[in-house]
């Protein structure tokens, strides 16, 4: 432990300080020192978006990210997304349009939709299609997901 | 093995070889009786002195937290000396090396069925077809890996085991075997699963063995396959060879298919379903829509030093469907008859029923014939040709690919049970009138997320009377629900669906009884709608079924003296009549074929399905679109490679790769309804539906797309580099 950092960051409103291993990546940090575990692993490869938070305003990859490199960000999660009703229409269309099955995709998914929702772009469904490229979901088949995004972006059709 | 230096590692508590394991859980032999004569050796749950597989775990470190674990198992040392491997198909039916000397051979089971007479048709068929297909080796890549937490009581010698599973309640009976606790002292407990699609059914010897290390430690103990450990350890599936014939008329008449398919399936026959089943399944379902007479088929299922491979979604089906469509597509051409037309002729008529197929399966009602016609239309068949003709002219290669299919749902004890596996073919619902007038629903069928508890919830409210707000759905716990087999084989809505509809129809004649005694009225002038018991011929409301409840649990002593209440109800239900229910579907896609890169483009892909009784449109759409999904990833993206010498090459998502949203159609799902007879809820299953006729619909497409350039693909994945190969271009 003596590698430790002190590492002081601002997670859904709230700053948190804590002494925390360079090797602990963002996510593992969520989940086990904050108990925010609506972040999810999938690979811890960068690829299947599972992990996706959102710091400083751009969505990354939570598992590519070691804590340590949080100090002085900005965090947000699902949790907190989700408290502050930013994503309430979303998460309105995925329930309706059951847009998720097991749902260990959808934390992930809901955020990198949002990031596309937030440029106020009038998105087709190979644009939203395209964002959401980079997060896996094993259940649904997307599409989906897709008429979900869709009616967000659009309304209903 | 020296494990001294990561017992004293920071954080370890623990660290355990097999021999410990051992001590604590009894090997098992995947083997079932009615597979006649597969063979397979124990299995410990951790490698005893012999590794048989890269991903056969040899030593466990129990520690704090996952990275003081994982950093003492680096300081492991083990001395291995490595004995020759085999790991192509071919290798290993011959013989060499033998995997496990004992058992004497390879093979873990074979199976050979003939009609007898087809050799003669052979013989004298106008059109005889014939080609080989290979399937690569897939996995099922669940969002979230296996989790398991096994927590061992001393002072009760009870075991409560957290544990992402299909099967709750074999699960339970495994635990309680192996290591020898009681049964009732064994408690599993399923919660949210991300993803299971027959990944979570298997016995996995990590998770026994965490089981047994949490006996032995008298503590909490954790596994959670990370990726990498999944794509090493989680069953393969699929990995097929075979070589399928087919006999015509020149008429267009299909008149015998003959088979004859190897299957590699890892070291060991996966516990306790077998890894027999895909291949046996393979053999009982080609052919399976058509009306020819004549079969015979080979089988071998056979040991190689690659990760096991078990039951996977749809299971036989994608193999079985691809063999069949695939040679059906090439007897229309070689015929010179539109595929649609010939299938058109040659599926058994929708009024043939009961049917009985050469290889002895029985059919209760199919609609092959109106699917095919519902198909044609909603894709529009005929202007689709036209239009891909005129493509054609200007370069651009389109094809259309058509898969016709049968689907094992619903199994009777018949898949299992007769064959000594304590797997229960029969659920069971308990419903349970709560004193608000709210409704709780326990069911043995799990949920994965394809939407059981929607589904139930559904079901027991309408059986009941109340709105679908009042009921809780509670599964996955053997503590708490009735007994039963859980989510596999597309089983849970029509097994499952009918437990809760018949303790639905009791429930809702107690509570009548309630109602009858308290209004001093007639039953039968009674009825339940709206959370309400009614007038039955006026829907007048008589009294709430908050009152019901009230009387029911808090002043019965209101009620006659002679009368109890009884507001939970329990039922099971076991398919009984049919060995199987058999489902059908016929799925379409349309391609586009890059001849320069070899890039396949899906357009767009259809799929008409008959599943008797649908119970929520939305969720039978969706588990058609995602199975599709995982169909198409079988058939473009996923395999599992080995090198030669049976290490995994490619066990991370950025190497394995697997269909994202970018490259997926949209998917037009057309249901048609015959309802199964055998239930009152008529619903057959469709879990499964999509990933079994996915694969063959896209390799026709493709093969359509590519037929002018004189070319054809037969080997799954159709990656890039395969269909470059084809085209003679690499
Ligand atoms: S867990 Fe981060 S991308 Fe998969
Ligand atoms: S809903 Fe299960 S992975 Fe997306």
């Amino acid at each position: 432990m003596e590698l430790a950092r002190e590492t002081t960051l601002t997670v859904n409103g709230q700053r948190v300080a804590r002494r925390i291993e360079p090797r602990m990546h963002l996510v593992d940090f969520l989940r086990e020192e904050l108990g925010l575990t609506g972040s999810h692993l999938g690979c811890e490869h960068g690829v299947c978006g599972a992990c996706t938070v959102r710091v400083n305003g751009d969505i990354v990859r939570g598992c590519l990210m070691l804590a340590v490199q949080a100090d002085g960000c900005t965090v947000e999660t699902i949790e907190g997304l989700t408290d502050s009703k930013e994503l309430a229409p979303l998460q309105k269309a995925f329930h309706e349009r059951n847009a998720l099955q097991c749902g260990f995709c959808t934390p992930g998914m809901l955020l990198a939709a949002q990031d596309l929702i937030r440029t106020g772009k009038k998105a087709s469904r190979e644009e939203i299609r395209a964002h959401i490229s980079g997060n896996y979901c094993r259940c649904t088949g997307y599409q989906a997901i897709v008429d979900a995004i869709e009616e967000v972006i659009h309304g209903p059709r | 093995m020296d494990l001294s230096k990561a017992q004293a590692a920071p954080g370890v508590i623990a660290v355990v070889d097999g021999r410990a394991v051992a001590e604590y859980c009894t090997p098992w032999v995947a083997v079932l009786a009615h597979l006649k004569g597969i063979k397979s050796p124990p299995q410990h749950a951790m490698a005893i002195e012999r590794a048989c597989w890269q991903g056969e775990a040899c030593a466990a470190v129990i520690a704090e937290s996952r990275s003081q674990a994982e950093d003492a198992v680096a300081l492991i040392e083990a001395e291995w000396e490595e004995l020759p491997v085999v790991v192509d198909m071919d290798a290993a039916l011959a013989g060499k090396p033998v995997i496990h000397p004992e058992l004497g051979d390879n093979i873990c089971f074979k199976r050979e069925y003939d009609t007898g007479g087809v050799d003669d048709v052979f013989a004298r068929a106008d059109v005889v077809v014939e080609e080989t297909f290979r399937f690569g080796r897939h996995t099922g890549v669940c969002l979230e890996g296996r989790a398991i937490l096994a927590d061992y009581n001393a002072g009760e010698h009870s075991l409560t085991v957290y544990h992402a599973t299909q099967a709750p309640h074999m699960m339970q009976d495994i635990f309680s075997r192996h290591l020898n606790i009681p049964e009732a002292n064994v408690r599993v407990i399923t919660k949210d699963v991300g993803g299971s699609f027959g990944i979570k059914v298997h016995v996995y010897p990590d998770e026994m063995a965490t089981a047994a290390i949490s006996v032995l430690l008298r503590r909490p103990v954790k596994f959670v396959a990370d990726r990498l450990e999944s794509f090493l350890s989680d069953i393969h599936a699929r990995e097929h060879k075979a070589r399928v014939r087919l006999a015509c008329s020149k008429g267009g008449e299909m008149l015998a298919f003959e088979l004859d398919d190897v299957t590699a399936i890892g070291p060991y026959s996966v516990y306790p379903r077998t890894s027999g089943i895909e291949g046996n399944q393979v053999v009982n379902l080609i052919g399976g829509p058509y009306k020819h007479q004549k079969y015979r088929a080979k089988l071998h299922v056979v040991f190689t030093n690659k990760n096991v491979t078990c039951q996977y979604r749809a299971v036989g089906h994608p193999i079985a469907v691809a063999l069949t469509e695939g040679i059906v597509d090439i007897a229309a051409q070689k015929l010179g008859i539109d595929p649609a037309e010939f299938r058109r002729r040659n599926l058994i008529a929708d009024d043939a029923y009961p049917y009985t197929s050469p290889v002895g399966l029985k059919f209760e009602k199919l609609s092959h014939q109106r699917t095919l016609a519902k198909l044609l239309d909603i894709m529009r068949y005929t202007e689709l040709r036209a239009e891909q003709a005129r493509l054609r002219k200007t370069g651009v290669h389109r094809g259309i690919g058509l898969a016709a299919m049968i689907e094992v749902t619903n199994p009777s004890p018949a898949f299992y049970g007769v064959g000594g596996a304590r797997i229960s073919a029969q659920d069971g619902a308990t419903l349970r009138l709560e004193p608000t007038g709210m409704l709780t629903v326990l069911c043995s069928v799990t949920e994965q997320g394809q939407g059981t508890e929607a589904i139930f919830a559904q079901i027991a409210a309408s059986a009941v009377g109340v709105t679908l707000d009042k009921v809780r759905c509670m599964t996955g716990d053997t503590g708490v629900t009735p007994y039963g087999g859980g989510t596999w084989a597309s089983r849970g809505a029509g097994i499952g669906g009918e437990a809760v509809l018949q303790a639905g129809r009791a429930l809702r004649s107690n509570i009548l009884d309630v109602a009858a005694a308290l209004l001093k009225l007639d039953k039968a002038e009674l009825d339940i709608a709206g959370n309400a018991v009614v007038n039955r011929l006026t829907q007048e409301a008589k009294l709430p079924l908050a009152e019901v409840g009230r009387v029911a649990y808090f002043r019965p002593d209101t009620l006659p003296m002679d009368f109890q209440s009884e507001l939970t109800v329990t039922r099971h239900y076991t398919p009984r009549q049919y060995g199987f229910t058999f489902t059908n579907g016929m799925q379409a896609a349309l391609v586009e074929v890059d001849p320069a890169t070899g890039f396949v483009s899906l357009l767009r892909h259809w799929c008409v399905e008959d599943s008797g009784t649908v119970i929520n449109p939305m969720l039978a759409d969706e588990q058609l679109r995602g199975g599709i999904v995982q169909g198409i990833g079988g058939a473009l993206y996923e395999e599992c490679i080995y090198g030669p010498d049976g290490q995994l090459m490619n066990g991370s998502l950025a190497d394995y790769l697997v269909p994202m949203a970018g490259e997926m159609p949209d998917i037009v799902c057309v249901h048609l309804e015959t309802p199964t007879q055998q239930s009152q809820l008529g619903a057959k299953g469709i879990g499964e539906a999509g990933t079994a006729g996915a694969p063959a619909a896209i390799m026709n497409a493709i093969n359509d797309a590519l037929a002018p350039l004189g070319a054809r693909v037969t080997q799954m994945p159709f990656t890039p580099e395969r269909i470059l190969k084809a085209l003679g271009k690499v």
